[in-house]
C-alpha cells in the first residue's frame, strides 16, 4: 500500500496565553491510497481540526501534513471537502452546483477542449451515479438533507480529487437515509479509487465504513488508539450484527468513554429514584 | 349552541401561535386594518370635534390633491422630489456597496473603516444641513447631499453586515475546490449576499424619502417637502394631509417594486 497522506508531529493551538487551546497533540499517522479511514472520539477531541488541516483550511502550529510526500501548501484541488451542511450554494442549480468548480480559474487550467467535453459527460456521470437526474435543474432548498448532500458529495468529486474529507457529512441526516449514504459512499470509494478521510461522533458508521477507525482523545486533542476493521472489503448492512461488529463497537465506544471523563452517575440516579418512591408513598 | 361552537372554535384556530391565515382571511384583515384608521378620520373630520381647518376629512384631501394636479404642478414636485431621493439613494448605493463589501471580507478593512462610520453614523445627519448649505449652497446638489449623508452610512453598515452573514462554509467549500480571493468575492459572496443586498437597499430607501422631506424642508423652492412646508404657511391643511400621503403612497410603490424585483432575481428562495 502507498502512503497518500503523512502526518507527522502534527500540534495545533489555538489563542495564545492562559485561554489557549490544544487542539492536535503530537499527531503522527500514515494514511495509504484509496484507504478509507474514519475518525471517532468525544467532541472537541480536534477531529474537525485535523481534517481542516488536512484540508488546508487550516494551518498546523507545527508538525506537517504531506500528500505524496509534498508538504501541503493552503487548499488545493487535489483534497476535496464535504461538510455537514450549508456548503451548497442555494442560487444555482443542482447541476450548476456539481459544475461549480469548473467555474474556477484553477478547475480549468489545464484543460484541453476534448477534457472539458470529457468533463461535462463527468458531471452527467456523477448525476446518474448519485441518483440526482430527477432533481437536477432544482435548487438546493427544494431538496431533502440527504439528497442536498448527495449533491455536494458529486460537487466534491467533479475534479476528481485524490482525497475525500468528510466532516460528519450524514451527522445530520435521519438513520434510514443514512444507511443509504453509508452503500453509496463505499460505492464511490470503490469506483473512484479516492481516499477518504472520514470523521463522524457515530462510532457504527466508523466501523461500517472504515478500514481503519482512529479513536481521538480530547484535552489536549490526539490520536488515543486505531483499530483496524476486520470486516470483509464488501460490506452490508447484515454485518452490523455479527458479532465481531458488536465486540469491537463495544471496545470503541468504551475507549471513547474512558478518554471523554464523561459517564452516567448511576449511583445519583438511584437515590432519585428512591427519593420520588417515597415522596409517591407518603402522599 | 353546536354551530356557535363552530364558530368560537374557528375564530380561536385563527389566533394560533404564528398560524396560517388563509389569502382571502388575509386580505379581509387587510382590509379592515386599512379601513378603521380612514373611517376614524372621516369620523373625526364630521364630527366637528376639531377644526375643519385643522383636521380636514378624506374628501377635502383628494379634491385639494386634485387641483394641486390641475393648477399647482403637482406632477412636477413629485418628479423633482423623485430625482432628489434617486440621485442621492444611487449615490449612496454605489459607494456603499462596494465599501460594505470589501468592510466584510477584509479584515484590515473593517479595522480601518468601521468604527469610523459607526462613530460618523450616530453623528444626527440633520445637523450637517447648515454645513452642506455652506459648501455646497442652496441647489439641487445640496439636497442630494443631505439625502446621502443620511443613508450612506448606515448603508455602508448593513451591507457589511450583509457580506457577513454569507455561511462560512459556502466560502470553505469555494477555497476547497481551488477558488482565487477574487474568485470568492466574485462567485460566492456576491450572488450569496445579493438577495439580502437588495432588502437593504429597500430599507434603506424608506430613510431617502424621509431625508428628502428635510432636505426640502429647509433648503428647497419645489418637492413634496417643500409644498408641505408651504401649505403651512397658508394653513392649508388639506395640502399637507396630500402631501404626506402621497409621500406614503410613492414609499409604498418604491416597496412594492423591490419585493418584486426580489421575487423575480432570486426565484430560488420562493420555491419550495
Ligand atoms: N477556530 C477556533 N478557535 C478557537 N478554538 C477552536 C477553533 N476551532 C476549534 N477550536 C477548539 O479546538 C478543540 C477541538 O475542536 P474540534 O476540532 O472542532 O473538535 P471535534 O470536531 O472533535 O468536536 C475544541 O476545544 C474547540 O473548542
Ligand atoms: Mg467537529
Amino acid at each position: 500500500m502507498t502512503i497518500k497522506i503523512s502526518i507527522q508531529a502534527a500540534h495545533k493551538t489555538f489563542g495564545s496565553g492562559d485561554k489557549a487551546i490544544v487542539a492536535l497533540q503530537e499527531v503522527n499517522l500514515e494514511i495509504g491510497s484509496n484507504e478509507f479511514v474514519t475518525f471517532v472520539g468525544a467532541s472537541g477531541c480536534g477531529k474537525s481540526t485535523l481534517l481542516r488541516c488536512i484540508g488546508g483550511l487550516e494551518t498546523l502550529s507545527s508538525g506537517s501534513i504531506k500528500v505524496d510526500g509534498v508538504d501541503i501548501n493552503g487548499p488545493g484541488v487535489d483534497r476535496a471537502m464535504v461538510f455537514q451542511h450549508y456548503s451548497l450554494y442555494p442560487w444555482l442549480t443542482v447541476t450548476e452546483n456539481i459544475k461549480f468548480s469548473r467555474k474556477l480559474r484553477a478547475g480549468r487550467e489545464d484543460l484541453t477542449s476534448s477534457d472539458v467535453e470529457a468533463a461535462s459527460g463527468r458531471a452527467d456521470a456523477l448525476i446518474n451515479l448519485m441518483g440526482l437526474n430527477h432533481v437536477r435543474d432544482a435548487y438546493p432548498n427544494q431538496l431533502s438533507g440527504g439528497m442536498q448532500q448527495r449533491v455536494a458529495i458529486a460537487r466534491a468529486l467533479l475534479p476528481r480529487p485524490q482525497i475525500l474529507l468528510m466532516d460528519e457529512p450524514f451527522g445530520a441526516l435521519d438513520a434510514q437515509t443514512r444507511e443509504v449514504m453509508h452503500d453509496m459512499i463505499l460505492h464511490v470509494s470503490k469506483l473512484e479509487k479516492t481516499t477518504i478521510v472520514f470523521v463522524t461522533h457515530d462510532v457504527e458508521e466508523a466501523i461500517y465504513l472504515g478500514q481503519r477507525v482512529v479513536v481521538m482523545a480530547p484535552r489536549p486533542g490526539r490520536v488515543d488508539s486505531i483499530y483496524q476493521v476486520e470486516l470483509p472489503e464488501e460490506r452490508n448492512q447484515d454485518m452490523k450484527l455479527d458479532p465481531g461488529f458488536l465486540q469491537q463497537k463495544k471496545a470503541i465506544l468504551t475507549r471513547i468513554r474512558e478518554t471523554a471523563g464523561m459517564h452516567t452517575d448511576y449511583e445519583l440516579l438511584e437515590r432519585m429514584t428512591q427519593q420520588a418512591a417515597q415522596q409517591n408513598d407518603m402522599q | 349552541m353546536s354551530s356557535r361552537n363552530k364558530i368560537l372554535a374557528r375564530w380561536d384556530s385563527l389566533w394560533v401561535i404564528r398560524g396560517e391565515l388563509s389569502r382571502r382571511t388575509y386580505l379581509l384583515f387587510a382590509l379592515f386594518g386599512m379601513l378603521v384608521p380612514l373611517a376614524a378620520w372621516w369620523g373625526l373630520s364630521v364630527s366637528g370635534w376639531m377644526d375643519k381647518v385643522f383636521m380636514p376629512g378624506p374628501m377635502e384631501v383628494v379634491s385639494r390633491a386634485y387641483t394641486w394636479f390641475m393648477d399647482d404642478e403637482l406632477s412636477h414636485d413629485i418628479w423633482i422630489s423623485t430625482y432628489r431621493v434617486m440621485a442621492g439613494f444611487a449615490l449612496s448605493a454605489v459607494l456603499a456597496i462596494p465599501i460594505g463589501l470589501m468592510i466584510g471580507t477584509y479584515r484590515p478593512v473593517q479595522a480601518m473603516l468601521e468604527p469610523l462610520t459607526d462613530f460618523i453614523r450616530y453623528m444626527p445627519a440633520v445637523a450637517f444641513i447648515p454645513l452642506v448649505m455652506l459648501w455646497v449652497g442652496i441647489d439641487e446638489s445640496s439636497k442630494i447631499a443631505i439625502i446621502f449623508i443620511g443613508t450612506f452610512f448606515q448603508m455602508v453598515l448593513m451591507v457589511a453586515e450583509d457580506v457577513r452573514r454569507v455561511p462560512i462554509t459556502q466560502i470553505e467549500a469555494a477555497q476547497t475546490m481551488g477558488a482565487s480571493r477574487g474568485e470568492i468575492v466574485s462567485l460566492v459572496i456576491v450572488p450569496s449576499a445579493k438577495p439580502a443586498l437588495l432588502d437593504t437597499l429597500r430599507v434603506t430607501m424608506g430613510w431617502a424619502w424621509t431625508y428628502l422631506v428635510v432636505a426640502e424642508l429647509v433648503a428647497a423652492n419645489s418637492g413634496l417637502g417643500y409644498s408641505i412646508l408651504r401649505a403651512q404657511r397658508f394653513m392649508q391643511t388639506d395640502k399637507i394631509f396630500a402631501g404626506i400621503i402621497l409621500i406614503g403612497l410613492i414609499g409604498l410603490t418604491i416597496d412594492q417594486l423591490f419585493r418584486w424585483l426580489h421575487r423575480r432575481n432570486f426565484p430560488w428562495m420562493y420555491k419550495k
